[in-house]
C-alpha cells in the first residue's frame, strides 16, 4: 500500500470514530490503535487476574457465611472480566498465552493498587467501596469507546463493577455500626488505601503521556486529573455518611470551584510500585507465575485429550 | 428441639461447608481461569446449600443460634463431615479426586433425599441436584482428562484416587442420627447407595483409562467427629474472625 492510500484509509478511521461509529475486528485500523488497544485491554484484564489474588486471601476467612458467598461470587465476577476481556483482546490478534507470557515477565503491566497487602477484613470493604469505585470513575465512560469489543465488554463490566461498589460500601457500614474495633479496622483500612486509590486514577495530567491520542480515540473522556477530582468528590460525602475521617488534613470544601481540595500525592510511592518495588509486587507475580507453572501438566493433558477425541472421532467416521 | 434431626442436618451439611472452604482457598490460584471460574463456582453452591442447611437447623433449635454460630463456633470433633472433603489441595489432581469421589455420593445422596417427608430437606436437594449433576460432570470430564492425557498427568490422577480411596467407604456409615432419620422416612440409607457409587466410580476410572484401587483397608472417623490431623488447620482460618472478634455482626 503506498503512502497516500495509507494516509486515506487513516482518514476515513479517524472520521469514523469521529462519528461514534464503533470500530470492529475485521475493519482496517492504524497498527498504532490495535497496539495501544492490545495495551490497555491487556492490562485490564491482568488486572482482573491479579486482582483476584488480595480479596481471594480473604474467601477462607469470611467472617460470615454470607460474607464467605458474597466474596466467592465477587472474585468469580473478576476471573469472568478477565475473561471477557482476554477475548476482546484477542481479536486483535494476540493469543492468550501471549499476553500471559507478557505479564509474567513483567513487559505487561497490571493496577498498582493490587500491590497491597489485604489485612484486615475491612480491607475487602474497602477495596470495594473504594478501589472498586475508582474504577468504576475510569471505566464507565469507556462503555462508549470507539473499539467495539472492548466497549461491549466494558458493559457487563461496569454493571457488575457498580454492584461490588456498593456491596464495599454495605462492609464498611457494617463495620462503622458495629463495636469500636469494627469501627478501628475500618477506620485503618480507609487509612491504607486512600492514597493509592487516589494513584489508582493515574498520573497528573502534566505526567500522562498517553493522554492525548487515548482522547481522541474515546480511549478516555476525561483526564487524570479530572477524574480524580470526580472520585474524591463522590466520596467524602460517603466517608461522612460512615463516619470515618479521610487521611487527608488538607482535605476541605472549596466553595468557589464547588469541589474539594486535597493535600499533594506522593508521587514517589506511586513510581516506587509501578516499577515493581511496591509491599507485594513480588509475592503478586510469584503466586500467578506458580499457579500457571503448577498447572501446565494439566493444561497438557487437556490439550493431549482433545486431540485423542478428535483423532477417535475421525477415525469413527472414516 | 429434635437433636436428631438437627444432627442429620449438621451431618450433610458439614461436607458441603467443609468441600467449600478447601475449593475457596484455591481461588486465583488454579491452572487455567476457565478452572479457577468453576471451582469458585462450585464452592459458591455449596456454600450456599450449607446456608441453607444450617438456616434450617437453626431454626429447628428454636433458641437464639443463627447459621453462622453453627458453622464458625463449634469444636472439631462436634463437626460431622466425612474425612474426604477436608483432604488438602495437594495439586489438581487431588482436587479433582476428591472433587468426583465425593459428588458422585452426593448426587446419589441428594437424589435419595428430595424424596424426604421432610419437606425442607426435599425442597434443599432437589435445588442442590441441579448445581451437584454440574460438579459430577466438571470432576468427571477431568478424570478423564488427567487419566486419558498425558504420562505425566494419568500417574498423577492414578496417585490421587489411590491416596483418596481409603476415605470412599466412610460415605455409607451410618451415624444414630441416621438411622433414626431413616425409620422415619426422612433420611437416606446411604448403606443402600454403595454399591451403585463404586460401579459408577469405576466405570468412570475404566472409561480414564485408570485402575480402580483394590485395597480393603478404608479410614473413617469424620463421621463421628475424629478429623484427620488437616482438620484443625482448616478450622483456624474458617473460624478466624469469629473466634477473635466474638459476638459482632458482620
Amino acid at each position: 500500500m503506498s503512502e497516500k492510500e495509507v494516509k486515506n484509509l487513516e482518514e476515513i478511521f479517524e472520521a469514523r470514530i469521529a462519528r461514534d461509529e464503533k470500530i470492529e475486528p475485521k475493519d482496517w485500523m492504524p497498527e498504532k490503535y490495535r497496539k495501544t488497544h492490545i495495551r490497555q485491554i491487556s492490562q485490564h484484564a491482568h488486572s482482573e487476574i491479579v486482582g483476584m489474588l488480595p480479596e481471594g486471601n480473604w474467601i477462607s476467612r469470611a467472617p460470615s457465611l454470607r460474607r464467605k458467598a458474597a466474596l466467592l461470587a465477587k472474585v468469580q465476577d473478576e476471573a469472568g472480566h478477565g475473561l471477557y476481556l482476554y477475548s476482546a483482546c484477542e481479536t486483535l490478534g494476540i493469543s492468550r498465552n501471549e499476553l500471559y507470557e507478557q505479564l509474567h515477565s513483567g513487559k505487561a503491566k497490571y493496577s498498582s493498587i493490587f500491590n497491597y497487602p489485604t489485612v484486615t477484613w475491612a480491607d475487602m470493604g474497602a477495596i470495594g467501596w473504594l478501589v472498586d469505585g475508582a474504577a468504576i470513575i475510569n471505566q464507565v465512560p469507556l462503555c462508549n469507546t470507539s473499539y467495539g469489543p472492548y466497549a461491549r465488554a466494558m458493559v457487563r463490566v461496569c454493571k457488575e463493577e457498580s454492584f461490588h461498589q456498593r456491596q464495599g460500601f454495605e462492609i464498611m457500614l457494617k463495620l462503622c455500626n458495629g463495636s469500636s474495633e469494627q469501627k478501628e479496622m475500618a477506620q485503618d483500612a480507609l487509612n491504607r488505601w486512600w492514597w493509592p486509590s487516589l494513584m489508582m486514577l493515574g498520573p497528573t495530567d502534566a505526567e500522562s503521556v498517553h493522554t492525548e491520542q487515548s482522547m481522541k480515540w474515546k480511549l478516555k473522556r476525561k483526564t487524570n486529573d479530572e477524574l480524580r477530582q470526580q472520585f474524591i468528590d463522590q466520596t467524602v460525602p460517603q466517608a461522612d455518611i460512615l463516619g470515618l475521617t479521610i487521611p487527608d488534613p488538607n482535605l476541605k470544601w472549596n466553595e468557589e470551584t464547588g469541589s474539594y481540595d486535597f493535600g499533594e500525592i506522593d508521587w514517589d510511592e506511586f513510581w516506587q510500585v509501578v516499577k515493581g518495588h511496591g509491599p507485594c509486587n513480588k509475592k503478586r507475580m510469584k503466586d500467578r507465575v506458580g499457579a500457571w507453572e503448577r498447572g501446565a501438566w494439566v493444561r497438557d493433558a487437556a490439550m493431549a485429550y482433545a486431540e485423542k477425541t478428535e483423532k477417535k472421532k475421525l477415525k469413527e467416521a472414516i | 428441639m429434635n437433636e436428631d434431626l438437627y444432627n442429620y442436618i449438621l451431618g450433610i451439611a458439614d461436607n458441603s461447608l467443609i468441600l467449600g472452604q478447601r475449593l475457596g482457598e484455591l481461588c486465583g490460584h488454579g491452572p487455567s481461569l476457565e478452572t479457577d471460574i468453576a471451582g469458585t463456582n462450585i464452592s459458591l453452591d455449596l456454600i450456599g446449600q450449607t446456608r441453607s442447611y444450617f438456616q434450617y437447623a437453626a431454626k429447628l433449635a428454636g433458641d437464639d443460634r443463627t447459621e453462622d454460630d453453627i458453622a464458625f463456633l463449634r469444636l472439631e470433633k462436634q463437626y460431622t463431615n466425612v474425612l474426604l472433603v477436608e483432604q488438602p489441595n495437594t495439586h489438581f489432581g487431588y482436587v479433582m479426586a476428591r472433587q468426583y469421589l465425593f459428588d458422585v455420593f452426593h448426587l446419589l445422596f441428594l437424589k435419595e433425599l428430595q424424596g424426604s417427608k421432610d419437606e425442607t430437606l426435599a425442597a434443599i436437594a432437589k435445588k442442590g441436584i441441579k448445581e451437584v449433576s454440574y460438579h459430577k460432570r466438571f470432576s468427571g470430564d477431568w478424570i478423564k482428562r488427567l487419566g486419558d492425557g498425558t504420562e505425566e498427568s494419568h500417574a498423577k490422577i492414578q496417585e490421587a484416587i489411590d491416596d483418596l480411596w481409603t476415605y470412599t467407604d466412610e460415605l455409607f456409615d451410618s451415624t444414630a442420627a441416621d438411622a433414626v432419620m431413616t425409620a422415619q422416612g426422612i433420611g437416606v440409607d446411604v448403606s443402600k447407595l454403595k454399591d451403585t457409587y463404586y460401579k459408577e466410580v469405576s466405570d468412570l476410572l475404566e472409561e480414564a483409562t485408570l485402575a480402580t484401587p483394590e485395597s480393603k483397608y478404608f479410614t473413617r472417623g469424620g463421621k463421628k467427629g475424629t478429623h484427620s490431623e488437616h482438620m484443625g488447620y482448616l478450622l483456624s482460618d474458617l473460624q478466624y474472625m469469629q473466634r477473635t472478634y466474638p459476638n459482632m455482626n458482620w
